[in-house]
């Protein structure tokens, strides 16, 4: 969106389409727009949060406070790369649901910690190659494939559970959700950062980052340019199963037990992260840092919310209406400038 | 013969009837005719949603707060029967389709005038929507006991031998289909969801067809949102969860193509009415309700595999070479 947009400016200011040796930085021009209006909002809820309750500036309920999205996030860079390629994964919550039951299943059985965390991760490369093969080979739209498999993988769950759970996860298998590296630091916030920066280098500095947004912007220009269009979103699809597994793991850890309902909707908080991040639905526009400061902000309204006794459902309002706000807003003012 | 030739609703159909056949062959009562009937009953508030969702979908635009705006729709109902017990039904009937209306309005100005991707916008709203259900009801249930029998009977009136609620869902049905195959506003939908920069040469206004869509959606949702409250006779936060996927899979099943402008009335029926069967049968024959979600799931990837066989874009290989180099490892 943003690239395009450069492109009619220019063209419409000099009256001649000039095009330019080297395109600024992704990074820096985003950190200049829509990042910093989120950073802004952000900030903005981070002080009415310390004003509202008085048990929000304190280093372990901050610490708390970043359980709320952790897991999310670690999905939602994934999902982000995947929107900017111009495809999406709404199955996320279910490959959660699916790689949980699987691990419940070993575990119940037996398994260690080590043989759970790679089923873990197995199950949900498995879930992404399935909706990736869907949607490379067969060539269907990635809305609807993944509305079925979301429907498919935790129908899978339903029917290996039922109404009953499993329990038994052994106790170094709970660190992984509920352990500290370092004094508040919580394993999940570590690893969250640690993804952080490995999907940012991803996007912004690698050849397979550039060729994501190439894709997104335009598939058979991308085809055309040598790019392997079907063999980036495979990639991005496997991707985003991964880390559909690793919040199953951190997630089920966490919560220290498995019902087919776990992380029920968070495909929808996902996508919300990811959009609020002010990653462009169509395709071909978006950035990792503004994934981060989205994250940070859900996470604070969430939690600065739950801290007045705020209901989660009636949270939904502010998020949903977060949503369409923030990406109503500059649209109404540049249509409002016109 | 082809298989590509026979209409998508006639395989539908056919797959429909071959269900039932085999479910019949170890349980004859389920295709006794007043056990059809209330499976076609069960399944109206599916095809009433669907019904908008089609003309939704046929314009490039999806819907995903359908059932949130019938969950809404009917606590503003519920609670208005409890309110006011002597509210006649039928006005009843006529501000659940015009709240629903308002609902879908909403999403039809920020896909029109605002100019957010109806994906984004209908997550939005649909996480509002329930909000608003909290805020309203206060989180707690209305129950039957505190809603009048008039309120409850009324999706039940029979009517030679059927329910109002069938009845109201058949009359959706030929409203729709006469709506889309005999008004300018039906071609209108075809035309932008088929090429929207054709439709705005031929005059049409793209954004005003979306818009005119979401209301149809969400009139058809409000509308069902009344009649689902008053069927169950309850009323709750949580009502119709997740149940827009089962709208959006009824249209998929029924051939209605998601990236617009192709699909009928007939296919979208049918879609509904297998996911309904299916729904129905899975008690009938021992088989877990868990079940069900998987079973839809794995439907709708069938169906639309199924589909794209039959429509698959021919890409423009210069190279021979280049087509297998680019196949995914």
């Amino acid at each position: 969106m943003s690239l395009s947009e450069t492109h009619a400016d220019m063209t419409e200011a000099s009256g001649t389409r000039s095009i330019p040796d080297r395109l600024t930085s992704p990074l820096r021009r985003n950190l200049l727009g829509w990042e910093s209006l989120l950073l802004i909002v952000g900030i903005a809820i981070f002080i009415l949060n310390s004003f509202a309750s008085p048990y929000f500036l304190s280093a372990w309920s901050l610490s708390d406070a970043t359980f709320n999205f952790t897991e999310k996030a670690m999905i939602a860079f994934a999902m982000a790369l995947l929107i900017v390629a111009g495809e999406i994964d709404l199955s996320v919550a279910s490959i959660i649901a699916l790689a949980s039951t699987a691990m419940g299943a070993a575990a119940t059985a037996g398994a260690g910690t080590p043989v759970l965390v790679l089923i873990g991760l197995g199950t949900g490369l498995l879930c992404g190659a399935f909706n990736g093969a869907l949607v490379t080979r067969l060539g269907l739209p990635s809305i609807v494939v993944t509305i079925g498999t979301m429907s498919l993988f935790r129908g899978i769950s339903y029917i290996v559970l039922g109404d009953g759970a499993y329990r038994g996860y052994p106790a170094t298998f709970q660190w992984f959700g509920q352990g500290y590296v370092f004094w508040v630091i919580s394993f999940e916030f570590a690893l969250f950062a640690v993804l952080a920066v490995i999907f940012g280098i991803l996007l912004h500095k690698t050849n397979f980052g550039r060729a994501v947004y190439a894709v997104g912007n335009n598939p058979t220009a991308a085809l055309f340019s040598g790019i392997r269009v079907p063999r980036v979103k495979m990639t991005l699809f496997l991707l985003t199963g991964l880390m559909s597994g690793v919040a199953a793991i951190c997630l089920t850890a966490r919560l220290g037990s498995t019902r087919p309902s776990i992380a029920l909707g968070m495909e929808l908080e996902v996508v919300t992260m990811v959009v609020l991040g002010g990653v462009s639905i169509l395709g071909g526009a978006g950035s990792i840092p503004g994934v981060v400061i989205a994250a940070f902000v859900l996470g604070l309204v969430t939690f600065g919310l739950g801290l007045l006794n705020v209901p989660g459902i009636v949270m939904s309002i502010f998020t949903g209406a977060l949503l369409i706000g923030v990406i109503a807003l500059p649209r109404l003012v540049a249509q409002w400038r016109r | 013969m082809n298989i590509r030739n026979i209409p998508r609703e006639a395989i539908l159909g056919l797959v429909i009837v071959a269900l039932c056949g085999v479910i019949a062959a170890r349980f004859p009562a389920f295709v006794r005719p007043s056990n059809l009937l209330s499976v076609a009953t069960d399944t109206a508030p599916l095809i009433m949603l669907a019904l908008g969702q089609f003309a939704v979908i046929l314009t490039r635009c999806i819907d995903l707060s359908v059932a949130a705006n019938l969950a809404l729709t009917g606590m503003i109902c519920a609670l208005l029967n409890m309110a006011m017990p002597g509210f006649p039904m039928v006005l009843m009937l006529a501000l659940a389709l015009v709240i629903g209306a308002f609902l879908g309005a909403v999403n039809g100005v920020l896909v029109w005038k605002v100019g957010i991707p109806p994906i984004v916008v209908t997550l939005g709203t649909m996480t509002v929507f329930r909000g608003i259900i909290f805020l309203l009801s206060g989180g707690s249930w209305v129950n039957a006991h505190e809603m009048s029998d008039s309120f409850t009977q009324f999706p039940r009136i029979p009517f030679l031998g059927i329910e109002l609620l069938a009845w109201i869902a058949v009359i959706a049905v030929a409203g729709v289909y006469l709506l889309v195959t005999r008004t300018p506003l039906g071609r209108a939908f075809y035309a932008v969801g088929g090429n929207p920069h054709a439709a705005v040469y031929t005059g049409i206004d793209v954004g005003k067809t979306q818009f005119l869509a979401f209301v149809l959606s969400g009139a058809l949702a409000g509308m069902t949102g009344y009649l689902w409250v008053a069927r169950y006779a309850v009323a709750y936060v949580e009502i119709a969860n997740g149940f827009e996927l089962d709208v959006v899979a009824a249209c998929v099943i029924g051939g209605v193509a998601i990236a617009g402008g192709a699909g009928s009335v007939g296919g979208v029926v049918l879609g509904a009415l297998f996911l309904g069967v299916i729904k129905n049968a899975l008690p009938v024959v021992n088989i877990s309700p868990f079940w069900q979600l998987a079973i839809s799931g794995a439907a709708i990837i069938i169906a639309v595999a199924l589909n794209a066989r039959s429509n698959r874009p021919k890409g423009r290989i210069i190279l021979k070479k280049a087509e297998h180099s680019h196949e995914p490892v």
